[in-house]
């Protein structure tokens, strides 16, 4: 039982210059169900990347370090490589093909054939042009479906069946690969019911039993605890920590998951004499941002304040800022200084004197063929009617004006650039960011959202960008929104930080709070001292509406 | 393996030909006085053995996933190549026919090839750079059969040739190879007013046994799965562009093979060497949605079905239009409306559908 | 190094194709037996004559509907504006053979007919955009059934159409309206002629050109307006637009619109130059070589500038102006077959569905 089915030593990998991976080991024995956990960015997909042979991976210049599948060296070049070598994943969404019966997308692209008259002509080309063997098809998918204990009809197309029943199509594909040594379950139950989740993780104790090594991949500190035989967290591209299930608690892994020093708070103070009010007030907000569900969020954010946003990918904390501003579906009561907001009228909200800084800076927040006085101006022109010739639909823009004000942003900002009308894409991700914040400062909010300022943009442009935000905020006393996946830049600017999970608000922390408050929150909100007996009963409705999806980019880490 | 469907999902589904079926009985109906059903019946098996195969060969992209193949044309370009080197030889006889069929295969593999690799580099605009490519491609066919043909490219029939020995006739006359396979097992009906090609139907039984066949062997079960969703084919190890490459000259090499027996059939025997090829796409692509195909979802029955119908309105709207307007023009006219508007129609559905999700 | 940065500054298509326009001017000037001032003024002739409409692709491609191929379905609308005016004015005040109307009545007729087309345009075009909308990412394959199912719709309205004016109507016994319907005596070359001089044997065709450019112009400035920004910035990220309140729909819809009725007083402007109204199948395939014109200019499916029509205007209307008389003469001077009569049109056809070719499978970022 012990013989490791995988063993890395030593794995790095880093992206353009960007170490991802700082050497992580692993060890995987047959017969065991390991969880790994670490925070969005802490290297897990880059290291799943890297086993399944990825074109991410060879494309930026391969990795370092060894792999062992049962005792023997590999080195994956192509996803078929490891699926060769034995390793099968489980996606954590659907590789399933809705046309096909449960049958066909068991055994797809592994048919069993027969040969006929003219596959035997042509040989050993003829491969091809070999009849599918249906009742082979049927009876090893049969047993493969009885081996992970389902009795669902082999022949039912796949469209219409529940979401938990598709997932165990795709165990049961990966159980029938007749050398299956080693499966990866990459989040396996965002998706399910809780009965549903249940059910899989006695499936998964059942094919560990017959042997199989399963890497357990996932947020849900609970069900690690349930199934996991062993623990390995990591943390910034590094192991931060192995326990085994005897020794795990909640609280350790969480505070393994976050443990970073306190980065040093040096900011400015504010001016006196400012009149305390609510400048945001949400209650019940509900968002259907595809990927960031926002399942019901109340939150009150104080005039004045820098109210930071924290949580891990895909649980929905993006998803308030874009849902306020009207990019997406959402319901519920959203008021700014005490008057309700219009939801869905994105015009309707600009003009309410909010600014938004997308997280998406490419796809939303920038004009990348147009020029930076463009960006700069075009909304303030088009939602304020400012930079215009006259007025009406058909004011002519104000060109000159466009340009002093982009020129002054230009200085202000220190936005590298060759002049106010080079394009925006031939910036630097930083530069790119100073712009979409020189765009939201045009518009003189008094409600600042801004997500993710710093995704992409190098070390000496993020403090610089940080730096900026807060000096608006202490120099206009522009209420701000900061959503970052980072936690240490929000400890080391906002004056309280909410951290948001499976589309809530788990819970609102000052930005000293131990890690281990914070890694707690961050794993579904199991709050400080309830221990890591209960996933909480608001997380069993989150998991009905069956919500990851859209996410096909390999690599957090780039 | 289909889910039983229901009455309403049924009536849905085959809404297309079930409004053409009726849009051609009114036809007949109409045009009962100027044409005599087993006329009409004898008509429609002609066309139907003449245009059958070259439908049947749009099939294969579409289970790819590729959508109609509007480079369908090239296909016919290729098999038009065939018949031309045979009347160059001056050939004639079943066998001439065979060979143009055979010439056309190398040469529909070259050029499929080429568009092949084109849709592969526009996945998902491949119907409108099909149908671009095709209008590209009759340039550079001109441009060889009108300018090189004969100064560059020697001829040995020169009746083929235009006056002055450059550039191939406009049209050419195909006694040689024309009717030949019709005529080769001729049932004959109701004294002779239906003549049932058999040998021609035989041929596309064959295609069709043949597709059925293909559909269900290894290779072909790739096709459907690359067709359904790309990125999960290419995860699951299949070379995603290779079994695109194999479809698209599948259905180049039907294509000519079909254009062959289009321009061969009974009552046909003349190649405009510079248009026949043209309207062979839209035609052939208009015939199958007809049958109730979609961008998505083709059969051979929708061919089968397709064919049978767009053919039968294509006879009878003139006949139609002059007996209620006094006016042949609105019959060819709304015939040609109608094949626009199914296809724009079909397509226009699919981008919602899609869209939807 | 240099050269390659200068090319690419200039665009590959312009350049080369400029390059082949002086090779046709210079061999016409020397070996041929052309006309040069005649050549040239037939250029500008053609290029006048075809500009509005490749102007009518740049709202669609701005508004982020890529190349409006259904630009048939405005030409229609322009055929129906003159049909429309022509068959009023010859009911009204029938002309006898071989008079014309006065030049006021001709201009008279001539604005009437844009501004009906225009009006029948905005209406076709904003149903087409309702269409577009719900057919997002494949446009231009449903834009081209569109053009073509409005052609075949219009060939039987013609047939069906209610004319009394004899001139439109077949003479003896016909239904429907004729193929051609002749121009003169209407605003046959109106624009062309107007303020227009000449040189050499040539003429310079003022009235349509300075039309044109006005034309190009009032878009140019209508991009500056806070509307057309918002249009602009529509198409080129809807995500953008949409985040900076713009109401991405209407400002798709408003492109097509503006689109379709350019393209109707387009096919008008077309239409007084060649002297001719051409009903039935004759604009069928008219969207392609327009695109074209667009694309070598240097638009791509994504990006048009008022610069890209008026460069690949001219160009290719210059080229394919050139080519046909050009081989022509040679052919008659120095012998030849009548085969290489068709070079003008092959070449015609390589290079407009190369450039579309071209411009579909090229990687945009």
């Amino acid at each position: 039982m012990s013989n490791p089915a995988l063993v890395l030593r030593g794995i790095r990998k880093s992206y353009y210059g960007n170490v991802v991976l700082q050497g992580v080991d692993l060890e995987v024995r047959a017969g065991e169900i390991h969880a790994l956990v670490g925070e969005n960015g802490a290297g897990k997909s880059t290291l799943m990347n890297i086993l399944f042979g990825m074109p991410v991976i060879h494309e930026t210049g391969g990795f370092e370090g060894t792999i062992e599948l049962g005792g023997t060296p590999v080195v994956p070049a192509t996803p078929s490589d490891a699926m060769a070598h034995g390793v099968g994943m489980v996606h954590q969404e659907f590789m399933l093909l809705p046309g096909f019966t449960v049958a066909e997308n068991i055994k797809l692209a592994r048919e069993p054939s027969k040969p006929n008259v003219a596959s035997r002509v042509l040989g050993p080309w003829g491969r091809g042009l070999e009849s599918l063997d249906l009742k082979r098809m049927k009876q090893e998918s049969r047993a493969a479906l009885d081996r992970i204990g389902m009795s669902l009809d082999e022949w039912r197309p796949v469209a219409g069946l529940p979401v938990g029943h598709m997932q165990f199509v795709e165990i049961a594909r990966e159980v029938d690969k007749e050398n299956a040594r080693l499966l990866v379950f990459d989040e396996p139950t965002a998706v399910l019911t809780e009965s549903e989740a249940e059910e899989l993780l006695a499936t998964m104790k059942a094919l560990a039993g017959q042997g199989i090594a399963i890497l357990f991949i996932t947020h849900r500190l609970d069900e690690v605890l349930a199934v996991a035989d062993r623990i390995t967290v990591l943390r910034d591209g590094a192991v931060a920590g192995r326990v085994d299930r005897a020794d795990a608690t909640v609280e350790k892994i969480a505070e393994l998951m976050i443990g970073r020093a306190l980065p040093e708070r040096n900011l400015p103070p504010r001016p006196e004499g400012r009149t305390p009010g609510v400048a945001l007030h949400l209650q019940n907000l509900v968002v259907e941002m595809p990927g960031e569900e926002v399942r019901g969020v109340d939150l009150d954010v104080q005039e004045g304040e820098i109210l930071g946003v924290a949580g891990l990918a895909g649980q929905g904390k993006l998803g308030i800022a874009n849902g306020v501003l009207g990019l997406f579906p959402a319901t519920g009561t959203v008021e700014t200084s005490g008057s309700p907001l219009p939801l869905g009228d994105t015009l309707g909200v600009l003009k309410r004197s909010v600014a938004f800084v997308s997280e998406d800076r490419r796809q939303v927040g920038l004009l990348l063929d147009e020029s930076i006085e463009t960006n700069i101006a075009g909304t303030a022109a088009h939602v304020q009617g400012r930079f215009l010739k006259g007025s009406g639909p058909f004011a002519l823009l104000d060109k000159s004006a466009i340009r002093a004000h982009a020129e002054r942003m230009i200085e202000e900002f220190d936005i590298r650039c060759q002049g106010p009308t080079q394009a925006v894409r031939r910036l630097s991700g930083g530069n790119q960011q100073k712009v979409c914040l020189a765009r939201a400062f045009t518009l003189e909010p008094s409600l600042l959202f801004v997500s993710e300022p710093t995704r992409g943009v190098d070390v000496g442009a993020k403090d610089r960008v940080l730096q900026l935000l807060v000096q608006v905020n202490r120099e206009r006393g522009t209420t701000i929104v900061l959503t970052s996946s980072e936690l240490a830049e929000l400890r080391q600017v906002s004056d309280r930080i909410a951290v948001v999970s499976e589309g809530r608000i788990q819970g609102i922390l000052p930005p000293d709070a131990p890690d281990v408050e914070f890694g707690l929150l961050f794993a579904g909100g199991t709050a400080a001292g309830r221990g890591g007996d209960a996933v909480p009963q608001d997380s069993v409705s989150a998991r009905l509406d069956g919500d990851a999806v859209g996410r096909r980019d390999p690599g957090e880490g780039s | 393996m289909r889910r039983a469907p229901s009455a309403r999902g049924l009536l849905g589904q085959n809404l297309v030909p079930l409004l053409f079926a009726a849009l051609c009985i009114a036809g007949i109906v109409a045009a009962r006085d100027a044409i005599a059903l087993e006329i009409l019946a004898g008509d429609i098996v002609t066309r139907l053995g003449r245009n059958l195969f070259l439908v049947l060969s749009l099939i294969v992209p579409v289970v790819a996933g590729m959508g109609l193949n509007f480079g369908i044309v090239i296909g016919a370009m290729c098999g038009q190549v065939g018949l031309i080197l045979v009347e160059n030889a001056g050939w004639s006889g079943l066998g001439a026919l065979g060979a143009a069929m055979l010439f056309s295969i190398p040469l529909s593999l070259v050029f499929g090839g080429l568009t092949g690799r084109l849709l592969n580099r526009a996945k998902g605009k491949e119907m409108i750079t099909g149908m671009i490519l095709a209008f590209f491609a009759n340039g550079v066919y001109q441009m060889i059969f009108l300018l090189l043909t004969g100064p560059v490219i020697p001829l040995h029939n020169q009746k083929i040739l235009l006056d002055d020995g450059i550039g191939l006739a406009n049209t050419i006359d195909l006694a040689g190879t024309a009717g030949k396979l019709d005529h080769l097992l001729r049932i004959s009906f109701l004294g002779g007013r239906i003549q049932f090609p058999l040998a021609t139907f035989l041929l596309i039984a064959l295609l069709c046994l043949g597709l059925r066949w293909y559909l269900r062997t290894r290779s072909g079960q790739q096709l459907r799965t690359v067709g359904q969703d790309m990125h999960v084919a290419e995860i699951s190890g299949i070379g995603v562009d290779r079994v695109r490459m194999r479809a698209i000259l599948i259905s180049t090499v039907l294509g000519g093979i079909g254009q062959i027996l289009w321009l061969t059939s009974t009552g046909m025997g003349t190649m405009n060497t510079y248009s026949s090829h043209e309207q062979v796409g839209p035609y052939a692509i208009a015939a199958i949605l007809v049958g109730g195909a979609t961008v998505t979802h083709a059969t051979i029955w929708h061919a089968i079905l397709g064919t049978l119908l767009f053919h039968t309105l294509f006879v009878v709207a003139p006949l139609a239009g002059q007996a209620v307007f006094g006016a042949v023009q609105i019959g060819e006219y709304f015939r040609e409306f109608v094949a626009y508007a199914v296809i724009g129609v079909t397509l226009a559905l699919h981008a919602w559908k899609s869209r939807r999700g | 190094m240099n050269a390659l940065a200068l090319l690419k500054r200039l665009g590959l298509t312009r350049t080369v194709l400029a390059a082949f326009l002086l090779g046709l001017w210079v061999l016409s000037a020397t070996a041929s037996s052309l006309d040069m001032t005649i050549l040239i003024s037939d250029c500008l002739v053609r290029t006048g004559m075809n500009g509005i409409l490749v102007l009518a692709l740049v709202p669609a491609v701005r508004a982020g509907v890529g190349l409006n191929f259904g630009l048939p379905l405005g030409m229609v609308c322009g055929l129906i504006g003159m049909v429309t005016v022509m068959d009023l004015a010859g009911r009204t005040m029938p002309l006898e053979l071989g008079q014309a109307y006065g030049m006021g009545l001709q201009f008279g007729l001539l604005v009437s007919a844009m501004v009906l087309g225009a009006l029948l345009g905005m209406i076709a075009g904003w149903l087409y955009s309702r269409l577009l909308e719900a057919v997002k990412g494949q446009e231009m394959m449903v834009g081209i059934y569109v053009g073509f199912g409005s052609v075949a719709g219009a060939s039987i309205l013609w047939l069906l159409f209610p004319a009394k004016n004899p001139e439109l109507i077949w003479p003896l016994g016909g239904v429907g309206l004729r193929n051609t319907l002749v121009l003169d005596g209407y605003f046959q070359h109106l624009l062309d002629r107007f303020g227009s001089f000449t040189f050499g044997n040539g003429f310079f065709p003022t009235g349509v050109l300075v039309l044109w450019v006005l034309a190009c112009a009032v878009l140019w400035l209508f991009f500056r307006t806070r509307i057309g920004a918002a249009l602009a910035a529509a198409g080129a990220n809807p995500r953008f637009a949409a985040a900076s309140g713009i109401d991405v729909r209407s400002m798709r819809s408003l492109g097509v619109v503006l689109s379709t009725a350019l393209a109707a007083i387009g096919i008008v402007v077309f239409s007084q130059s060649y002297g001719f109204v051409q009903l039935y199948k004759a604009p069928l395939l008219m969207a392609f070589p327009t695109v074209a014109a667009l694309l070598i200019g240097g638009a791509s499916v994504r990006n048009a500038k008022i610069s890209h029509v008026l460069i690949g205007t001219f160009l290719f209307q210059s080229v394919l102006t050139t080519s046909l008389p050009l081989v022509n003469d040679l052919i008659a001077q120095h012998g030849g077959a009548k085969a290489l009569a068709n070079v003008p049109e092959i070449a015609r056809l390589i290079i407009s569905n190369g450039i579309i070719l071209y411009a579909l499978t090229r990687k945009e970022s």
